[in-house]
C-alpha cells in the first residue's frame, strides 16, 4: 500500500517536472496526462474511487483531448521548440524556482508540524459522494451548473454563424 | 478466489481475447463476402482460417517504416495505447460469476475511462505521423470519439439508476428479474450507436475514411504497428459487444442448460455478428452529418431517457 503511493507519487512529481520543462508541448502534454493518471492512482489508493475515476474521464480522457486537439490544429512544429528554447535560458528558471522553494519549504514544514499522520483509509462508495454533493455541497453545484450554463450561452453566441448569402437572388427571402 | 485460480482467468481472458480479435479478422472478410455474394478468403488451411496467420507473417516481414519526418517517440508508443485500453477495459467485465479479473466497485466508470483513454491513439497516432491526411483524420477521430463519449456514458447512467450499483457483477445479478433490454431500450440503442462511434467502425470509420483520407489517421503506419491498430480495432468490437451484453442482455444469465460462460460468449457473438453486418449494408454519413446526429438527436434522447428512468424509478420506489 505504501509503496504503491510512494511509487504513483514519485511519477506524479517527476512528470511534473517534465511538463515544465519540455520544449515540445506535446510532448509537455503527454507529460501532464501521466501525471494525471498517477494522481488518480493516489486517490484510488486513498479510498476515492469514484474520484479517481471521474479524475481519468474528465481531466485526462476530456479535457486534456480538448487541450491536445487545439495544440494540434495549431501545426506547431520544430521551430516552435527552438523559439521556446531561446525564451526559456537558464536565468530564466531562477526567480521562479526561488519562489517555488519557499513555498516548497512552507509545506514541508507544516506537514512535519501537524500531529496527526493519516491513520485507516475509509473508502468513500460513489453512492456517499452524491449523497453528499446533493446534500451539503447543493450551493457548489448550482453555482458550477450555473457557470457551465453561461459557458454554452457564450460559446453558441460565439459560435453562431450569420446567413451567409450566396447569390443576390436569395437576399429578399433571407432577410 | 486462489491466486491460481486468479491467473488462470487473467490468462484465459488474454488467450481467448487476442485470439478472438485475430478470428474476427477471418470471420469479418468471409461474412462480408457471404453477404456480398463472393466467396472472401478460401485458399489458406480449412475455409481459408489460416489466412490471419498468412497475414501476420507478411506484417512481421514488411519493413516497419518509421517517417523521418514524424515524431519518432511518440509514433512508436500510440499504437500501442489503443490495445492496452481496450485490454484494461476487459479486466473489469464478468464474464460468468467467478470468472472477473477484477471484481472493481466503480467498474463502469472504470470501463468509460480506458475507452476515453483510447482516443489518444488516434490523436497520438495521427499527430506524430506528421502528415496533412493523418492530421485530417486525428481530428476527425478526436471530435467524434470525444461527442460520443458523452451520452455514451449518459445512456449508461440509465442502467446504473435501475441496479444501483456501478459494479458489473452486481448489474448482472440484477438483471435475474428481468434484462434490461426492455426498459432501457432507447438506452441500449445510444450506448451500440455511441460504440460503433468509439470503436470507428463502419458507418462511423470516418477518422479513416480511405476513400477521403488514404488511411486516416494510420496512414503513416506499416508492418506490426499497423498491425496494432488493427487488432486494437477488432477488440474494441469485442469490447463493446460484451458491454452490451452484460449491461442489456443479462451477462451470463441464461437458461441452465449451458453453463454462463457459454450463454456470454454466445450472446456477444450476437452482437459482433451485427457490428459485421452493419460495415455490410451502410453508407457512411458525411463529418458534419454525424456530428449533428450525435449532438441534436442522441444527446437529447440519452437525457430523456436518463431523467425518465430516474423519475420512474422514483416513483416505483415510493
Amino acid at each position: 500500500m505504501d509503496l504503491t503511493f510512494y511509487i504513483a507519487a514519485a511519477i506524479a512529481v517527476f512528470s511534473t517536472v517534465m511538463v515544465v520543462t519540455r520544449f515540445n508541448i506535446m510532448h509537455a502534454l503527454l507529460y501532464l496526462i501521466v501525471s494525471l493518471l498517477s494522481v488518480a492512482v493516489i486517490f484510488y489508493l486513498y479510498g476515492a474511487p469514484f474520484m479517481a475515476a471521474l479524475e481519468i474521464i474528465i481531466y485526462a480522457g476530456a479535457i486534456m483531448v480538448l487541450i491536445i486537439f487545439f495544440v494540434m490544429m495549431l501545426n506547431l512544429g520544430p521551430e516552435t521548440a527552438r523559439q521556446e528554447k531561446e525564451w526559456l535560458r537558464p536565468g530564466m528558471w531562477l526567480l521562479p524556482a526561488l519562489l517555488c522553494a519557499v513555498l516548497l519549504g512552507e509545506l514541508v514544514y507544516l506537514i512535519a508540524q501537524s500531529k496527526t499522520p493519516v491513520t485507516g483509509i475509509t473508502p468513500v462508495p460513489p453512492k456517499e459522494v452524491g449523497r453528499s454533493l446533493f446534500g451539503p455541497y447543493i450551493l457548489a453545484v448550482e453555482l458550477s451548473a450555473l457557470l457551465l450554463m453561461a459557458g454554452i450561452v457564450g460559446a453558441y453566441h460565439l459560435g453562431r454563424q450569420k446567413k451567409k448569402i450566396l447569390h443576390r437572388f436569395f437576399e429578399s427571402n433571407a432577410s | 478466489m486462489n491466486t491460481g485460480h486468479y491467473w488462470l482467468v487473467i490468462g484465459g481472458v488474454l488467450f481467448v481475447l487476442l485470439n478472438t480479435a485475430a478470428g474476427l479478422i477471418w470471420l469479418e472478410r468471409r461474412m462480408l463476402a457471404l453477404w456480398q455474394d463472393r466467396y472472401g478468403p478460401n485458399r489458406a488451411g480449412p475455409f481459408g482460417l489460416l489466412v490471419v496467420l498468412a497475414d501476420t507473417i507478411k506484417l512481421f516481414f514488411k519493413e516497419d517504416w518509421i517517417p523521418p519526418f514524424a515524431d519518432k517517440v511518440v509514433f512508436v508508443f500510440a499504437p500501442a495505447v489503443v490495445v492496452a485500453s481496450v485490454l484494461m477495459s476487459f479486466t473489469v467485465i464478468p464474464f460468468a460469476p467467478n470468472v472477473v479479473v477484477a471484481d472493481f466497485n466503480v467498474g463502469l466508470l472504470f470501463f468509460l475511462a480506458m475507452s476515453s483513454m483510447g482516443v489518444y491513439s488516434i490523436v497520438l497516432g495521427g499527430w506524430a505521423s506528421n502528415n496533412k491526411y493523418a492530421l485530417l483524420g486525428a481530428m476527425r477521430g478526436a471530435s467524434q470519439m470525444i461527442s460520443y463519449e458523452v451520452f455514451m456514458g449518459l445512456s449508461l447512467m440509465g442502467v446504473v439508476v435501475l441496479s444501483g450499483s456501478f459494479n458489473l457483477r452486481e448489474i448482472v445479478e440484477a438483471q435475474r428479474g428481468g434484462w434490461y433490454i426492455l426498459p432501457q431500450c432507447i438506452g441500449f440503442l445510444i450506448f451500440f450507436i455511441a460504440g460503433i462511434a468509439e470503436t470507428h467502425r463502419l458507418p462511423f470509420d470516418i477518422p479513416e475514411a480511405e476513400s477521403e483520407l488514404v488511411a486516416g489517421f494510420h496512414a503513416e503506419y506499416s508492418g506490426m504497428k499497423f498491425g496494432m491498430f488493427f487488432i486494437g480495432e477488432y477488440m474494441g468490437i469485442t469490447l463493446i459487444s460484451a458491454m452490451v451484453v452484460t449491461l442489456y442482455f443479462g451477462g451470463w444469465l441464461g437458461p441452465a442448460f449451458l453453463p454462463p460462460v457459454i450463454w456470454f460468449v454466445l450472446k456477444t457473438f450476437v452482437f459482433i455478428m451485427l457490428f459485421i453486418l452493419l460495415r455490410a449494408s451502410m453508407p457512411r454519413p458525411r463529418y458534419d452529418q454525424l456530428m449533428e446526429y450525435g449532438w441534436k438527436i442522441l444527446f437529447p434522447l440519452s437525457l430523456v431517457n436518463l431523467m425518465v428512468t430516474a423519475a420512474i424509478k422514483l416513483i416505483s420506489n415510493e
